[in-house]
């Protein structure tokens, strides 16, 4: 095993430039523009063999990855906000194609105002796009997912999305156990798709006009495929846990045993919230943590598991839905909670926006009130905005 | 090209179809007869043709039938109507004539 010393993009890069992809085709955005600037000198040093695209625009990128996966090759890109905005339109023509691309990006906040630090309003505005998505609470994390990530897009012909926080942990150097490159390679192997559109003898049409008597039936097998990315992610991580030691549940539960209440949320956030965690469970409070890591798909029943069981439940969403109810995960996760007979009261804190950092004692808060809330059974404030100004 | 035998084919569910509207095989543009929306039908009169095949090589939807480099006819399961093969058609030929499609 070896052991490096790399930030959240380095990481992010290191593990593309071991997966070694056909194409990659991409456009700099900061805070990713490092993920392709280190690639493209793996490029240039020929330490793969990529076929590097410099486009001039990320919709140009992503429909340049688009082409290359139809031809039949392995491709990958990187981006954030702004650039995975621009690729929306072509976001749902990878997934409506099943081209199982894999982006490295980083969550960084969407304009206006104009903002270059981390909250998860690129992605959480992606989410019906039908990518898979897997937010990274640390490098490591971020390296090791991005080959399980491509293995399962391949697997599902579901394209995916590995996402890191803006400079909290894009770049935050950080100790970082690698793999050999080969036993990446062995643990991804071949890609050998079914249909590619370079196959001379058979030849394909690709994306062709399809209207009402088809358009519903091909839309409904989409969401079958996507129905098999979790059973799926649960059998590569596990091999990837053979093979690295590391494992990585789509829902992580962090000291929940004997726990009355919970935060639940994403990212590098989940991982100060383990601190705290350890301080007060150190004071004896019955407090745990659960983190989402998979928000697509939905890991519903494993978050029916890991939540229905708290007396109350604090979201702590990184973006707003702009519904004036709160982020996407509380929305979603009172939707899953809902047919449960016994369930947790559930409030949102929206926090972190634009890279507004979250402090322990915000943290402390959280645990504070919803505490209060499993005791009494009052909730006070259904959606809190935490570190606001202005705010209570 | 092999030819394709048009049927009139059950509409399949969604288990059955190939993911993402992959279309399998080549030429299927054939099974789809898209003639049937024109208003107007250019008629090709054989007699006072001069074989120039300049209809054929402007036409936008390869519907003018040609054998052995000799035209033979309209395509009018494909055909659109629109008039371009009687336009380019030399004047001293003038063997194309486009009437009101009745239906
Ligand atoms: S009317 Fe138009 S489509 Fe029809 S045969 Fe003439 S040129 Fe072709
Ligand atoms: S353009 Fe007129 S004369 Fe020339 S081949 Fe066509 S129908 Fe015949």
């Amino acid at each position: 095993m070896k052991i490096l010393a790399k930030t959240g993009n380095e990481a992010m890069a290191y593990a593309m430039k071991q997966i070694n992809p056909d194409v990659v085709a991409a456009y700099p955005i900061t805070p990713a523009t490092e993920v392709v600037q280190i690639f493209s000198n793996y490029v240039a040093d020929g330490e793969v063999d990529t076929e590097f695209v410099a486009v001039e625009s990320e919709h140009s990128a992503l429909s340049a990855c688009c082409g290359a996966s139809a031809a039949g090759a392995r491709v990958m890109t990187s981006t954030a906000s702004q650039g995975l905005a621009l690729m929306h339109e072509i976001l749902y023509i990878a997934a409506g194609n099943h081209l199982p691309i894999v982006i490295a990006l980083v969550n960084r906040s969407l304009s206006a105002p104009i903002n270059i630090h981390c909250d998860h309003s690129d992605t959480m505005g992606s989410r019906e796009a039908g990518w898979m998505q897997l937010y990274c609470a640390n490098s490591q994390e971020a390296y090791d997912s991005i080959p399980i990530a491509l293995k399962i897009a391949e697997a599902c012909g579901v394209p995916a999305i590995v996402s890191t926080d803006a400079f909290i942990i894009s770049h935050c150097m950080d100790r970082l156990e690698v793999l050999e490159d080969d036993e990446v390679q062995k643990f991804i192997g071949e890609y050998n798709p079914k249909y590619f559109a370079l196959d001379l003898e058979n030849p394909k049409t690709y994306g062709p006009l399809d209207l009402q008597d088809y358009f519903f039936e091909h839309k409904r097998s989409q969401i079958d495929a996507f129905s098999k990315v979790l059973s799926t992610y649960n059998k590569v991580a596990k091999e990837y846990e053979k093979l690295s030691g590391r494992y990585y549940p789509a829902v992580e539960e962090y000291k929940t045993d004997g726990a009355d209440v919970a935060i639940f949320t994403a990212g590098s956030t989940a991982d100060t919230a383990k601190e705290v965690v350890d301080e007060l469970r150190e004071q004896g409070r019955k407090v745990g943590l659960v983190r989402m890591r998979m928000w697509r798909p939905l890991p519903v029943e494993e978050i029916k598991a890991a939540l229905g069981k708290f007396k109350a439940v604090a979201v702590m969403d990184r973006s707003d839905t702009m519904a004036d109810f709160g982020g996407p995960v509380f929305l979603e996760t009172r939707g899953i909670l809902y047919d449960l007979d016994k369930k947790p009261i559930i409030t949102d804190y929206v926090y972190g926006l634009g890279g507004r950092n979250v402090e322990i004692a915000d943290i402390v808060r959280v645990y504070d009130e919803i505490s209060e809330i499993a005791k009494t059974g009052k909730v006070k404030k259904l959606v809190t905005y935490l570190g606001v100004r202005g705010e209570e | 090209m092999k030819d394709v035998k048009v049927e009139c084919q059950r509409l399949m569910d969604w288990q059955e179809l190939a993911k993402g509207c992959l279309i399998q095989e080549a030429a299927t543009s054939r099974h789809f007869k898209t003639g049937d929306w024109r208003s107007l039908r250019p008629v090709w009169d054989s007699e006072a043709c001069i074989q120039c095949l300049f209809c054929w090589i402007t036409c936008p939807d390869t519907s003018i039938k040609v054998e052995d480099g000799k035209v033979v006819g309209i395509d009018y399961e494909f055909c659109k109507g629109c008039g371009i093969c009687a336009e380019i058609c030399p004047p001293k030929a003038s063997a194309i004539k486009m009437v009101r499609e009745e239906k």
